[in-house]
């Protein structure tokens, strides 16, 4: 009896230590690029000291805050891109959720003529690509007057514009809100618009926060469209739009490592935000994973 | 999701359609022949049997978007209507060195199809306005009492909160998304392309020679670049979809795995991935592949390799490359909901099996995977469908290149049919074979869900796991 535990004691020992080295081999492999990101955006790009575009080795030769004294000097938009980001994301987020929910609780709760035909609908629509309509968009916002200098409003529209059809994953969670606890409130006397502010939007702070995140996510990722409407227009660029160009066009010109320091200074208030609500947003992929 | 399967299997929906067509145009005959006065007026004027009714909100309501609606479609948009069947036949010229304005065909379609639609939205609010009109009446003659303005306005947010709520987010829609789709399907009807910008040059109707021309193998036939791509597509949507599934499941398992510590930790590191934004990492990653970069670089410096290796450059190394890329991407978010998922597999399950001597494999076989894929199986269609469409991936990471001599519209290697559309927008703002490749990506997408839907085990079998 002791024999065969040991033995199997050991089997686990070999085994989990087997997990460990996978498990680290793993780890080195997902952090490889963003420690590579970090350590180029400390290399110089002052020909005098090193080169600024793409080179062979890892750790620079000299560390220097060159980089990130660029993107603060004044010689290009960063701050202004960096502004224009943080409020489209701030109004896409804010809009954007309100919408979700309304659509959620209505198609959740009510029963109305049409609410299945809307669904299917709204479903046949969604299987459209997104670019298939860029040039029309970009029209409708030229006709309002939001594209070029206008493109941080235009772009908060069109994203805000067609929110409600990403309701799905809140509905399901609208779903699983007991329907008695509504019945119960409006037998009180509380009409449905009281039921939804004052019990279930109290009860959904999973799901609300869910929704903000990825909603507030998604603008700093937005390239094609924001470049679209912009249309050169430097001022209006988002971090997305404007750092690209340091990527394709001007790698040669050693701008790689100041779209390094750039991407590190748009990543770590993401990531931050995004590890502190990482629960809410496991919930809700998890949710809406199983609902589909 | 679930919704969609739940049609009608006994009656056909054209049939439904003119059935309830035909109820609708007797119901509106009874209503004018036992109608009042009030409610024969509002045949002409919306609202206007409600205003004498004492409602006047309700129909005030009507009034006004009859009002709307009927300034629209005659102040503005009966020039552009008119002109729909030709999409305008005089072009913008120079006459004695003054610019002579003609037709745009680009207004004449998006501001004709305005009106069209205007002009549904009137017939229906018309028809709800006759039916409003009889259901009050017949309440009056049940000798009921009506609900007052202040009544009417308070169901607002009440029994009809449902229009509150949806009313702004299906005007967004349809502005933002329906018409600029039936637009884009439109140009793809129409000679639209670079040689056909409107005010200068007109474009019009040309029926099916770009669908035709998307079909032919000729020389300047978008078929086999067409089917290059679609295929590529549908590749990349298989590896991607499934790839990351089982690895992303593997990995969940071993960071599950009882006496392994740190879970958080591991769990954290693949999380980074998502937490970054995509925009930072691909086009750093995309980089990192290069042929002067990192990778190659150290390979030749340790001597491993004399040329550098064409991950980016040879259309099969970009293919390998860009799927082993995504399973970076990819695995993370299946750790994830994997991770949850694996908890709720009752332990007692795993426990008779390991007494009646399964092995590890066996179990996976047997009870993990057949929960997972019965649980995730909309998961992995909504997956599907997403990477058909991964415009993010494919084109941060290397602009859908390398591009090849052989294909058309600018496509490359690895360009998925919606990189490829992007590119024929903005590169060569060809427009209609654009729409015609958009309206390909619908009916791919939309034939891969409704068969898959079919088969998936949770809609086949809906009480399976319980």
């Amino acid at each position: 009896m002791n024999e065969k535990t040991s033995s199997m004691k050991r089997k686990r020992l070999v085994s989990n230590i087997f997990s460990y080295i996978l498990l680290v081999l793993i780890s080195i492999i997902w952090l490889f690029p963003f420690v590579g990101l970090v350590l180029n955006s400390f290399r110089s790009y002052d020909p005098a000291v090193e080169y600024g575009g793409m080179v062979d080795y890892l750790i620079p030769k000299h560390f220097s805050l060159d980089s990130y004294r660029f993107l603060f000097s004044g010689e290009t938009n960063y701050i202004r891109w960096y502004g224009n980001t943080i409020i489209i994301a701030f109004f896409v987020t804010l809009i954007q959720t309100m919408v979700v929910l309304c659509v959620a609780y209505a198609l959740s709760r009510m029963r109305f003529a049409g609410r299945t035909l809307l669904m299917r609908f709204w479903l046949v629509l969604g299987m459209f690509p997104g670019f298939l309509t860029m040039i029309c968009l970009y029209f409708l916002l030229k006709q309002m007057g939001l594209t070029q200098a206008g493109a941080i409003p235009g772009l908060i529209l069109v994203s805000v514009a067609s929110s409600g059809m990403g309701y799905y994953v809140c509905k399901g969670y609208f779903d699983t809100i007991p329907k008695a606890l509504d019945e119960a409130a409006r037998i009180d006397g509380a009409s449905r618009a009281r039921v939804f502010f004052t019990m279930t939007i109290p009860m959904s702070k999973p799901i609300i926060i869910y929704t903000a995140l990825v909603a507030f996510m998604a603008p700093w990722c937005d390239y094609v469209f924001a470049s679209y409407i912009a249309f050169g227009h430097d001022a209006s660029f988002n971090v997305a739009v404007a750092m690209q160009r340091w990527v394709w066009t001007g790698d040669y010109q050693g701008y790689f490592t100041r779209f390094c320091a750039g991407g590190v200074l748009v990543a770590i208030p993401i990531t931050i935000l995004f590890m502190l609500l990482q629960r809410y947003y496991v919930e809700g992929v998890t949710g809406g994973a199983v609902k589909g | 999701m679930a919704d969609a399967s739940t049609g009608n299997t006994r009656k056909s929906p054209v049939g439904d359609f003119f059935r309830i067509l035909g109820h609708d145009i007797k119901e509106i005959g009874t209503t004018f022949r036992e109608g009042d006065l009030k409610t024969r007026l509002s045949y002409l004027i919306c609202g206007f049997g409600p205003i004498a009714r004492g409602r006047v909100l309700l129909g005030g309501f009507f009034l006004a978007i009859q009002a709307v609606l009927l300034w629209f479609i005659f102040g503005f948009g009966l020039p552009y209507l008119s002109k729909l069947d030709t999409l305008g036949l005089v072009e913008t010229h120079k006459e004695n060195r003054k610019t002579v304005y003609g037709d745009n065909s680009f207004l004449i379609l998006l501001f004709g199809l305005l009106a069209l639609c205007a002009v549904v939205a009137l017939i229906l609010i018309w028809r709800i306005n006759v039916r409003e009109n009889r259901k009050e009446e017949l309440i009056l003659k049940a000798g009921k009492q009506l609900p007052g303005n202040r009544a009417d306005f308070a169901s607002l947010f009440d029994s009809h909160f449902d229009k509150t709520l949806l009313a702004l987010p299906v005007v967004g829609i349809f502005v933002f998304t329906v018409l600029p789709i039936i637009f884009m399907i439109c140009v793809a009807f129409t000679n639209y392309d670079a040689n056909h910008q409107a005010p200068s040059k007109l474009f019009t109707w040309v029926g099916f020679t770009n669908f035709k021309n998307l079909f032919s193998f000729g020389q300047d036939g978008f078929g086999s670049t067409f089917l290059t791509v679609l295929t590529w597509t549908l590749v990349w949507a298989f590896f991607a979809t499934f790839l990351c599934y089982f690895l992303g499941i593997a990995v969940a398992m071993l960071i599950n795995k009882k006496g392994i510590r740190f879970k958080k930790l591991w769990r954290t590191i693949l999380v980074m991935t998502i937490a970054v934004p995509q925009f930072v990492s691909l086009l750093y990653v995309g980089k990192l592949f290069a042929a002067d970069g990192l990778i190659n670089g150290t390979l030749m410096r340790w001597g491993l390799i004399e040329r550098a290796l064409p991950f980016w450059t040879d259309p099969m190394w970009a293919r390998v490359t860009i799927v082993i890329v995504n399973i970076w991407i990819g695995i993370p978010y299946m750790m994830l909901i994997a991770t949850g998922l694996l908890m709720n597999i009752p332990e007692d399950l795993y426990e008779s099996a390991r007494i009646d001597g399964a092995t590890p494999w066996q179990m996976f076989r047997s009870i993990t995977l057949p929960y997972m894929l019965f649980v995730t199986g909309p998961f992995l269609l909504t997956q599907f469908t997403g990477n058909l469409n991964n415009f993010n991936v494919i084109y941060l990471l290397n602009q859908g290149n390398p591009k090849s001599m052989g294909m058309v519209g600018g496509a490359g290697g690895t360009d998925l049919l919606v990189t490829w559309l992007y590119k024929m927008t903005i590169n060569d703002t060809n427009y209609r074979m654009a729409a015609v490749i958009g309206i390909m990506v619908f009916l791919v997408t939309a034939i891969v869900s409704l068969v898959v839907y079919q088969m998936l085990p949770s809609v086949r079998d809906e009480e399976g796991f319980q």
